[in-house]
């Protein structure tokens, strides 16, 4: 079925694809009544929706009580900027939140590159030799409880510290790549099954070189995967308590370890706060993405 | 492949020849991931492999001397009182819960999932990326801080509750903190972005004139779903499955926090053997019980996805 | 969307993140100063006034480390009055990093390790004479600082460091129970509470998931030696006990102070400092002092083995035994600490408060570091506790 899917694909851009066929053919509408969207599943809109619902309740709960004049993050006391300012204030938030930006941007476009070639390696081939394996490789990350791979890195970097003396943010950066990469990888492979390689076969029968055909065809046709699979990753790499706790050297505290050291004290709306601005800086991005893209197109 | 019989023929031995360049080829680029892997994650998994045939040490760690005692406990236990040996039903038990509830939740994550990324997928071009963008949103948010704002709603006094009690559909709050419902609802929450992102990258790439052919073809909506749709975007499926309950096996967080930590799951049952329980060969031999568990089912995987990837050629 | 566009987007989003981490390392010059830290009850008072003395100083301030070095704290979260660290930054000269941990045994692995850079760790009672066994301790010897007359002689002879050859106390504070009055009328001193649950209570009780703390809270309820019993016949009715009591907990978590102030949790094993912020929010809550005997633990300041800066290390422990700084501790954590004369710095209805001060009389025990096959005991039990 694939197959005869890509075939009649041969030229057409699939992005605008989806877009002309709103609303069927002559034929289905003939038979199906006017107004029939082909696309249309009956409540998937609805579940849709309490999905997204269900995703914001807790966040604007949260961003609520960020602005709450109490010290605590269940009973409401009215407004107040405090938390705002006292996490502004403090050093240490100031400096994890950084931290883990940096890592979590490495990491995601560092596992994204690798995780895209190793996902053009193994599909859209025959089983070679090593297939198996490769694939058993690469998704290992995800097979193996965080608190392990955390007890065996801090074992094997400890050995690496003592013996070069560097201590640096190398270890947590390399230690988030490798376990963002199955994250990665996952998305772009699913993406890449269901295209076939007719539109590659074509640019290379018209003298294109390997780079500018993944460059102008393959790439293109990818991109919805590895954006998938970056975002992925980014999300994976900011959330990460254990690893980078076992990891981490001295001074090198990322915000879910700073929030972990937290949690067993007292949780105060600082948190709230800080994950509110981070949540602003997400939705700043995203609206400028999207302007962005709006003049263009 | 260069056996006597190809080596006879040219037009053979030319294409095993290309086919060993493709080979080579595949396995460079691949070469980069593999190597940051085996740095950082599975050449130390070597440390706990050895680790987990090594003698306990007393305070944490092991002592460099052969024993078995770590694989003996994850399936066997001492009665403390009696000395019987019976089988580790704790053990037991807390792997049953935690497939229990992560196949649970990957059911629950496919059955929001899918529509979700069905929507999104639908949309015109300019917005199916705001929507995209507002399904990663909540995640930029810490876990841990996901997980206290899951609790903020499904608390006594939270969200839920209140809204139930004040449309008089209940008289007394429920307790969905501190059960398995709970935790449920926490690791949906958490893992959905897993869901949701792979399942949109395969169906974004659906020819809809395929769908239009079942509606030709008389069929109604929820057959165009189950065999037009559905085995289109399988891979996205499978990868999201694979996303959603490898995780959830072994969460450590929501368990914890809004399971009340009562009844554990195998990510705290492994965490205690590192941590209080200071039995680190116990606590690595478990882990490898696990891996293996997930290994094996996901070469059940493999070999089956790529028999029908041969069948597309 | 083209390759185009996203590349596009892609450059717009590092550019922010670039941007935000040059307002980092601005704002960092200006920290170092000193000119903005606050603690979450000075916070919106403090920052008004550090944000343009911050901005004045950035010029003169940064650029050089300071002459006196550096230190590097590995302490528990949420415990280091940053007030305390910017009074030793400043007479010392010294630039100090705080890094956090969540539990005595990841400390304790990841010393062990090495390679870790670390001059100070702050573990607790029944972890210091592991650390010291283990050889991970520097022996400073704290008892010839100048400050060491500060120190509350209960605090000197301790069990886990006689005489204090390696440690000065942090903090102390005692395992008890927080009980809701609200809910329930009877005496809240009793381990009763937990393990013979009466019915106002039941199903709305916690414990922490600390080991030691349930499993010695048990032992001390049915009269046996609380610290590290080996003896599987008193072992044997503690496990049953406590199997027949989890039905009426309705979890076993940390991080309670608000669950106890919104009242998802009535009553609970709790520490006290945890208490007393509960009471602070719902002034329904006592706190418990069980009169079979509850756990009082410290955590203490040691210099960890081969320490980078050993000298400063040292500093710290005498600075923290000054009566003023030790008050800046507590302060912060709202737990006791083991100087004598810090009271007159510290606010006096903290130092007046039920949590902070033993009753007369009252039976308490101090947690040691159990041998290997009394642990294995407790795993068991614990394990099956939470199956």
């Amino acid at each position: 079925m694939a197959e005869v899917a890509q075939g009649n694909n041969l030229g057409t851009n699939p992005g605008t694809n989806l877009g002309t066929n709103q609303g069927g053919s002559v034929a289905v509408r003939k038979k199906w009544g006017r107004g029939f969207d082909i696309k249309k599943q009956s409540g998937f809109t609805t579940i849709a929706m309490i999905c997204f619902v269900m995703l914001y309740a807790p966040i604007l709960t949260l961003v609520v009580y960020s602005f709450n004049a109490g010290t605590s993050v269940a009973i409401w006391a009215g407004f107040s900027w405090r938390w705002y300012e006292s996490a502004w204030a403090n050093q240490q938030v100031y400096d994890a939140s950084i931290r883990s930006l940096t890592i979590a941007t490495f990491a995601a476009v560092v596992s994204t590159i690798v995780a895209t070639m190793a996902a053009l390696a193994t599909t859209r081939t025959k089983p070679f030799p090593g297939l198996t394996f490769i694939y058993a490789f690469i998704n290992q990350p995800l097979m193996v409880p965080e608190i392990v791979t955390g007890i065996a890195l801090l074992i094997f970097f400890a050995a690496i510290k003592v013996a070069t003396g560097y201590t640096g943010l190398g270890y947590l950066l390399i230690a988030h790549t490798a376990f963002c990469i199955p994250f990665a990888y996952l998305p772009i492979r699913a993406r890449l099954e269901n295209m076939d390689l007719s539109l590659e076969r074509a640019a290379a029968d018209l003298y294109a070189t390997p780079f500018k055909t993944f460059r102008y065809v393959t790439l293109p046709l990818l991109w919805p995967g590895v954006l998938a699979g970056g975002m992925l990753a980014f999300v994976i790499s900011l959330d990460d308590v254990v690893i980078t706790e076992l990891v981490k050297s001295g001074g090198q505290d990322t915000l879910p370890t700073y929030m972990l050291g937290q949690l067993r004290r007292i949780v105060t709306p600082e948190m709230n706060a800080i994950s509110s601005v981070f949540l602003a800086i997400s939705i700043v991005m995203v609206t400028i993405f999207f302007l962005l893209n709006r003049k263009k197109t | 492949m260069a056996d006597g019989k190809s080596a006879s023929n040219p037009a053979a031995s030319a294409a095993a020849a290309v086919d060993r360049r493709d080979t080579r080829n595949r396995w460079l680029l691949s070469a980069p991931a593999l190597i940051i892997l085996l740095f950082a994650a599975i050449g130390p998994l070597i440390i706990v492999v050895v680790y987990s045939f090594l003698k306990k040490g007393d305070y944490g760690g092991v002592e460099w001397q052969f024993s078995g005692d770590g694989w003996y406990s994850v399936i066997l236990q001492k009665d403390i009182f009696t000395d019987a040996v019976t089988v580790a039903d704790a053990h037991v038990s807390i792997l049953l819960r935690s497939v229990k509830l992560s196949f649970f939740t990957t059911i629950l994550a496919l059955l929001f999932g899918f529509p979700t990324a069905y929507f999104i997928a639908t949309r015109n071009e300019k917005s199916r990326e705001l929507w995209l963008f507002l399904i990663t949103i909540p995640f930029w948010t810490n876990l841990l801080i996901r997980t206290f704002a899951v609790m903020e709603v499904i608390r006594n006094e939270g969200i839920v509750n209140s809204l139930l009690l004040g449309l008089g559909v209940i008289d007394a709050p429920l307790q969905i903190m501190f059960t398995d419902f709970a935790v449920m609802m926490g690791l949906l929450y958490v893992y959905l972005p897993l869901m949701v992102l792979p399942l949109y990258a395969s169906m974004e790439r659906i020819d809809f004139r395929l769908v239009e052919a079942g509606y030709d073809l008389y069929a109604t909506r929820w057959r165009v779903l189950r065999h037009v749709i559905f085995p289109l975007v399988k891979p996205g499926v499978i990868a999201g499955s694979i996303l959603v309950f490898i995780p959830s096996l072994g969460a450590y967080v929501t368990p914890r926090v809004l399971g009340g930590g009562r009844n554990l799951m195998l990510g705290n049952l492994i965490e205690m053997q590192f941590g209080q329980g200071r039995n680190w060969p116990l606590g690595a031999a478990l882990s490898i019980t696990l891996m293996a568990i997930v290994m094996i089912a996901l070469l059940l995987y493999v070999r089956n996805a790529s028999k029908t990837e041969a069948r597309h050629g | 969307m083209t390759y185009l566009q996203a590349f596009k987007s892609t450059a717009m989003a590092v550019t922010i993140m670039l941007a935000l981490s040059a307002c980092g390392e601005k704002k960092e010059e200006a920290a170092s100063e000193g000119a903005s830290t606050a603690t979450s009850e000075a916070a919106s008072t403090a920052t008004s006034d550090a944000a343009p003395a911050a901005s004045t100083a950035t010029s003169e301030a940064a650029a050089a480390a300071p002459a006196g070095g550096s230190l590097n704290i590995y302490n528990w979260g949420n415990y280091t009055n940053p007030k305390l660290i910017e009074k030793f930054e400043k007479e010392n000269n010294v630039k100090v990093t705080v890094t956090d941990y969540d539990s005595n045994d990841v400390a304790l692995a990841k010393i062990k390790a090495g390679g870790h850079g670390f001059d100070i760790v702050v573990p607790s009672n029944n972890f210091v004479a592991v650390f010291i066994n283990e050889g991970l301790l520097e022996e400073t010897k704290p008892n010839t600082m100048s400050n060491f007359k500060n120190m509350d002689p209960r605090w000197v002879d301790v069990d886990f460091d006689k005489g204090r050859n390696y440690t000065v106390p942090w903090q102390w504070g005692t395992t008890g129970l927080t009980v809701n009055t609200g809910a329930y009328k009877g005496d809240p001193n009793t381990w009763a509470i937990l393990f013979d649950t009466p019915a106002e209570l039941k199903g709305k009780t916690n414990v922490v998931p600390e080991m030691n703390d349930v499993i010695g809270a048990a032992l001390a309820y049915k009269g046996f030696n609380p610290v590290c019993n080996g003896n599987k016949d008193e072992l044997k009715q503690v496990r049953d006990v406590l199997m027949a009591s989890k039905p009426n907990w309705i979890s076993m978590d940390y991080g309670n102070v608000e669950k106890y102030a919104k009242e998802d949790i009535m009553a609970g094993l709790n520490w006290n400092g945890a208490s007393m912020r509960a009471r602070l929010q719902n002034p329904k809550i006592v706190y418990g002092y069980p009169k079979e005997g509850l756990a009082v633990w410290m955590d203490n300041v040691a210099v960890i083995k081969g320490a980078a800066n050993i000298e400063n290390a040292k500093k710290f422990q005498n600075f923290i035994m000054d009566p003023e700084n030790a008050a800046l501790i507590s302060d912060f954590a709202k737990y006791a600490n083991g100087i004598t004369g810090s009271d007159k710095f510290l606010d006096k209805e903290f130092a007046a408060a039920p949590e902070i001060n033993l009753p007369e009389g009252q039976k308490t025990f101090i947690q040691a570091a159990c041998p290997p096959e009394v642990t294995e005991l407790y795993t068991a039990i614990w394990t099956e506790l939470t199956k």
